[in-house]
């Protein structure tokens, strides 16, 4: 799967595409198959402030649970209640499915992040 | 998430053919093993529907035998060796003097003076080392370690039976549940047991090495319209657990007893003696102060290996397995909790990374199949 160029990456496979000041997040395909069959994603509170780098929730498979990282800092404004039910929509479609949104506190600061070929490059 | 490619990692004759078949490899107890092929829901729904291939070669076998065969096993085993016929197996723990687990292992009786004990891939040096040592004294009977013998292949599911059948030169009717034969499968010579760690009914096929992915494709071009597919190590664990079998260096180790397992049943308490008997005898008069039971959570979250069973904010216990369930659709698991919240409908406090979420104690075990 293709890791689309509208967007940007973490070493830590999450991915942010960003639309004037807010970020929606998720994780990437490979993230996904790493992961194998998702079976529970526990996501924040609207409201609450994430910085980036900090943890915002967690993701569980049948096999291991993994943290969730903020790609970048900003207040959760929504989140994706559909996962709740449906948590297996992170495999089938990884980058179309997003977690949370974020009102971004610097929506131009994501110099730090990967672009889709550093990021393709990341995972070899 | 990292990748681990070590190159000291043993590999079974089957291991090209799991890479040429896209299966996720990951290190086990010191193989790489296929971890998953397909995802494990789909392969955990095949076993529990159809049927499922596993490659288990990583298993280790060690060989007994000798005039005083059935007394060395006697020495190092808790079960009733002496009650196995030539062609049965049993269930059994490998005890040290303190009646805790040096491993868990099948028995099987090939011959009068010759045993057979099936052991965790990661175990085989150390339970090598200690039969070994322990039979000396018993008289004339030798240990091998035959591990590289051995292929081990185990094709689990209600369909197992009608896919492996056509490839037999053996009637597979005639094997019983823990019983096992000698015969041809797929023109390879193979001693077939109707074995598993599944929950299902199924077989496991032990063949030469160089066999192996002969057998191995033959049952899958038998089992093609009957949509039988190969399965990974992950399956084979959230089966297991379903079935409640207990996984060695999770639910069980050198720090447990079969009577704190919940296996007292693996116990021959008629045997006058064998290694750690007498400290399980003593437990069994005074009682246990924990147990291992099953758990559903209440609350949402799973409860893995390793994380807390707490009351007034203390630990009292621990969770030895737990994940979510692909057919039962459950969080579940295992833990070891004080004698007084082994009761079914009790409720016990897990601590989930920071969050307490609550469970109840169910009857072991999850899941059994329908005869």
């Amino acid at each position: 799967m293709p890791y689309p160029a509208d967007r940007k990456y973490t070493k830590d496979h999450e991915w942010i595409r960003i639309a004037g000041d807010t970020g929606e997040v998720g994780i990437t395909d490979y993230a996904q198959q790493q992961l194998g069959d998702v079976v529970y994603v526990e996501l924040p509170e609207v409201g609450r402030n994430v910085s980036a780098g900090e943890s915002f929730g967690s993701i569980e498979s049948v096999k291991a649970v993994s943290e969730l990282f903020a790609p970048m800092s900003g207040e959760v404004v929504a989140v994706n209640d559909h996962l709740k039910g449906h948590p297996e929509v992170v495999n089938s479609d990884p980058h179309g499915t997003w977690m949370i949104k974020v009102r971004l506190a610097q929506p131009n600061d994501s110099g730090a992040l990967l672009d889709s070929s550093q990021y393709q490059s990341h995972v070899g | 998430m990292t990748e681990t490619i070590a190159s000291d990692l043993k590999k079974t004759p089957l291991h090209a053919r799991h890479c040429a078949s896209n299966a996720r490899m990951v290190p086990f107890g010191g193989w790489e093993m296929p971890v998953e092929y397909s995802g494990i829901t789909a392969e955990h729904m095949a076993v529990r529907t159809r049927a499922g291939l596993f490659d288990v070669s990583h298993m280790g076998e060690i060989e007994i035998a000798g005039k005083d065969a059935l007394g060395a096993v006697q020495r190092i085993s808790s079960n009733d060796a002496s009650r196995l016929q030539v062609g049965q197996a049993h269930y059994s723990a490998l005890t040290t003097f303190d009646g805790t687990f040096v491993d868990d292992m099948l028995v099987y009786r090939m011959a009068p003076n010759h045993f057979m004990l099936v052991v965790n891939a990661s175990n085989i040096a150390k339970d090598y080392a200690w039969i070994a040592g322990q039979i000396k004294e018993v008289g004339e009977a030798a240990a091998v370690d035959s591990s590289s013998r051995y292929a081990l292949l185990a094709i689990q599911g209600p369909a197992a039976f009608d896919v492996l059948q056509p490839l037999c030169t053996t009637e597979l009717a005639d094997i019983k549940y823990y019983w096992f034969t000698h015969g041809e499968v797929a023109n390879a010579r193979a001693l077939v047991s109707r074995t598993g760690y599944t929950g299902e009914d199924g077989f496991e096929i032990f063949v030469p090495p160089n066999m192996a992915d002969r057998v191995w494709q033959a049952i899958l071009e038998s089992g093609r319209s009957a949509d039988v597919i190969p399965c990974g190590l992950g399956a084979r664990d959230t089966l297991r657990l379903e079935a409640a079998m207990r996984l060695y260096g999770n639910d069980i180790d050198e720090t447990t007893t079969p009577l704190e397992a919940d296996l007292g049943w693996i116990v021959g308490w008629k045997k006058e003696s064998f290694i750690g008997h007498e400290r399980l005898r003593e437990q069994k008069e005074k009682g246990i102060t924990r147990k291992l039971v099953g758990f559903e959570m209440i609350d949402r979250g799973i409860a893995r290996h390793g994380y807390q069973v707490m009351r007034d904010d203390r630990p009292i216990g621990v969770v030895t397995s737990g994940t979510q369930t692909p057919f039962l659709k459950k969080a579940i698991g295992m833990a070891y909790v004080p004698v007084e919240l082994t009761g079914p409908g009790s409720e016990i406090a897990i601590d989930v990374r920071g969050r307490i979420a609550r469970a109840t104690v169910v009857p072991l075990p999850f899941y059994k199949r329908k005869v």
